[in-house]
């Protein structure tokens, strides 16, 4: 019954409301386009749900394919002088940009996309996404049969990092004699690069693809060597079929519109949000049925439901640097902190972070 | 190292490369009549859309390049148009026909943007890659018209006087390099990475470009320095996966760095230069002067 009547005082505010009130701008800076159906798809997914939501009380802009440099700036200060009152900067590296113009634009809100630093007019928000790459780590530490894994990495920030190390500790824990082999490609979007780094990785003996870059490229050169691989940001079964296995999903759009919700009433405050698999803001794909023995999903669906109510924790000490040092130490969890800066592999990968 | 590694190794700098060999070979072309063609980013990305979509619809990869070359001719028709006939500048005209290509390809692939194609084989490509090569090479120094087409690029005012027509040729030579960049641009989104995506050449066009200074304007040497700067890059990819320990970004530096240097090696010799680059490159022809 409460749920009717919030529902229908939601509707009439939103009737009413909207009305009377100007449509609040909502802007979106987009690091690739929306088409890559990966990162900046599942942003623009969210974007769409966002609209969906709050219908006319709000209108909404992107724009595209911004590189992270100067340029950014321009684009970001053109969302802002063009009257918007809510600016998405939706990549890590887009930090320093947001900032700059957020100082000059005290009125406007700014919500910047896995970043760290906030400010009166500028929240963060995240997904732990690194709750995903444990669900990968223990299939593929069953699936291997070369016990060689190959990672396709991005940049070296810490979100790329813990992903990798999440990854690693779940497989090797299930197989110990597992192999990473990790490629920095050094860029979110380059098919034909990921393509490369993706053969490259199984002309090294990986029978298992994972990326942290943002197409399809790398799933698709699995599919061809008859090897699997993990999507990435948006389910890609239908361009690998044969070879993927899951993929992590980021779910932005629940977030965007309680964010376009509170501009909307005037209730905003900066912040910052790291959710997970708990609120949602992280999803696996359907598992592959006809790749994954029934006894495997079995045991990443529990995984799921262990992650989602806290009793699994994929950074569970007793957890060793490179070094041999203890980092968190038996019984305990990493703390966000650790998490949030991680610039270091964890004990048994080989190689180092490029610094 | 075993030999099933190396093969496989070079199997992936073939593949990685054959574009640039494509883009290169077709741009050198233009810039040896004279005419310097910033627009290879762009014809690269209209050539792998036009023949992502034709693919999609019909089918056929046969019309899939066909269509794909034509879309590089039309391309490049387009900019011969304005730098023959309306002496427009070549260096802006160019950036126009890139940033145009750019935002063409984007609009046109837009409902094409995930769909799932078969690819193809690229081992044809790659052969034709060294062939076209080779031709283009005989036909620069063995064959009569190749050399009308240097004279033409070295001293336009020259070849006039002696009666060959300096706007047919150059015409011709942009159509030439319009038709490979498309045609490096339908070999990645059908062979190399099979799909359409926004900006998927992703700076191509223009190592490209600086493969054409790199070989200085001569053909051999497109084919040498595209596969040194493909076989460092995936070299490097090589050495990280295998775990050794050395800066990433070095690494993916490093053909960059390889083509500064030997850019410089070339230009700290100011005779050399002068002597390999086309002496009319950039310089508009006015008939009747």
């Amino acid at each position: 019954m409460i749920k009717i009547i919030t529902f229908l005082s939601t509707l009439l505010v939103f009737v009413f409301g909207s009305a009377y009130a100007d449509p609040k701008k909502v802007g979106f800076i987009y690091i690739g386009p929306p088409g890559d159906h990966g990162w900046t798809y599942m942003h623009d997914v969210g974007r769409k749900y966002m609209e969906s939501q709050l219908g006319d009380s709000i209108t909404t802009t992107y724009l595209e394919n911004i590189p992270e440099n100067a340029d950014a700036v321009r684009a970001i200060r053109k969302l802002a002088d063009s009257g918007h009152d809510l600016i998405f900067t939706t990549s890590f590296n887009y930090m320093d940009q947001t900032h700059e113009v957020a100082k000059d634009f005290p009125d406007i809100k700014f919500e910047h996309a896995t970043g760290y630093i906030q400010a009166d007019n500028v929240a963060t928000y995240s997904a732990r996404f690194y709750e995903g790459r444990m669900i990968e780590g223990h299939i593929a530490g069953h699936m291997t049969e070369t016990n060689t894994i190959g990672y396709i990495a991005s940049f070296p920030i810490p979100e790329v990092v813990r992903g990798i190390n999440a990854f690693y500790l779940a497989a090797s824990k299930v197989n110990p004699d597992i192999k990473m082999k990790i490629i920095w490609v050094f860029t979110w979007y380059d098919p034909g690069k990921e393509a490369d780094a993706a053969n490259t990785l199984i002309n090294q003996g990986a029978d298992i693809i994972v990326q942290h870059t943002d197409t399809y490229a790398p799933c698709q050169a699995a599919q061809k060597a008859g090897v699997y691989a993990f999507g990435q940001a948006s389910n890609q079964e239908e361009f690998c079929p044969d070879a993927h296995l899951t993929s992590i999903e980021d779910i932005w759009g629940p977030y965007y519109a309680a964010r376009a919700k509170a501009v909307v009433d005037g209730t905003w405050s900066s912040g910052d949000t790291w959710d997970g698999m708990d609120k949602g803001m992280v999803v696996m794909s359907p598992y592959n049925t006809k790749l994954m023995p029934a006894s495997l999903i079995q045991e990443a669906v529990n995984m799921e439901v262990g992650i989602k109510d806290g009793t699994i924790h994929p950074f569970t000490g007793p957890i060793y640097n490179q070094a041999g040092e203890l980092v968190v130490p038996e019984g305990e969890v990493a703390p966000d902190g650790m998490l949030l800066g991680m610039n270091f592999y964890v004990q048994g990968i080989d190689g180092e972070v490029p610094q | 190292m075993n030999l099933d590694l190396i093969l496989g190794i070079l199997q992936i700098v073939l593949i990685a490369t054959t574009p640039l060999v494509f883009a290169g070979i077709g741009e050198l072309v233009t810039e040896k009549s004279g005419v310097l063609n910033l627009g290879v980013e762009g014809m690269m990305l209209v050539g792998a859309v036009s023949a992502f979509i034709i693919l999609v619809i019909t089918g056929s990869y046969f019309l899939a390049f066909f269509v794909s070359i034509l879309s590089g001719i039309i391309m490049s028709g387009l900019f011969a148009f304005l730098v023959l006939f309306l002496m427009s500048n070549q260096i802006a005209t160019g950036l126009a026909l890139t940033i145009f290509g750019i935002g063409l390809s984007s609009m046109l692939g837009k409902q094409y943007i995930g769909t799932p194609i078969d690819g193809l084989s690229p081992w044809f490509f790659v052969i034709f890659s060294f062939l076209i090569v080779f031709l283009v090479s005989y036909f620069f120094y063995k064959t009569k018209a190749g050399l009308i087409l240097r004279a033409v690029g070295e001293s336009h005012n020259s070849a006039h006087a002696l009666g060959y027509s300096v706007i047919k040729i150059r015409f011709l030579s942009i159509l030439f390099g319009g038709s490979m960049c498309a045609l490096a641009g339908s070999y990645i989104s059908i062979c190399y990475a099979p799909m359409w995506q926004e900006g998927m050449t992703a700076g191509r066009g223009w190592i490209a470009l600086a493969l054409v200074v790199f070989a200085t304007w001569k053909p051999e040497r497109v084919l040498i320095g595209a596969y040194i700067f493909g076989g460092v890059t995936i070299l490097q990819m090589n050495l990280q996966a295998l775990g050794l320990r050395f800066p990433g970004q070095f690494f993916s530096m490093a053909p960059y760095v390889a083509t500064i240097i030997v850019l410089v090696l070339i230009s700290s010799n100011k005779l050399r230069i002068k002597l390999s680059a086309p002496a009319s490159l950039t310089i508009p022809f006015y008939k009747g002067r």
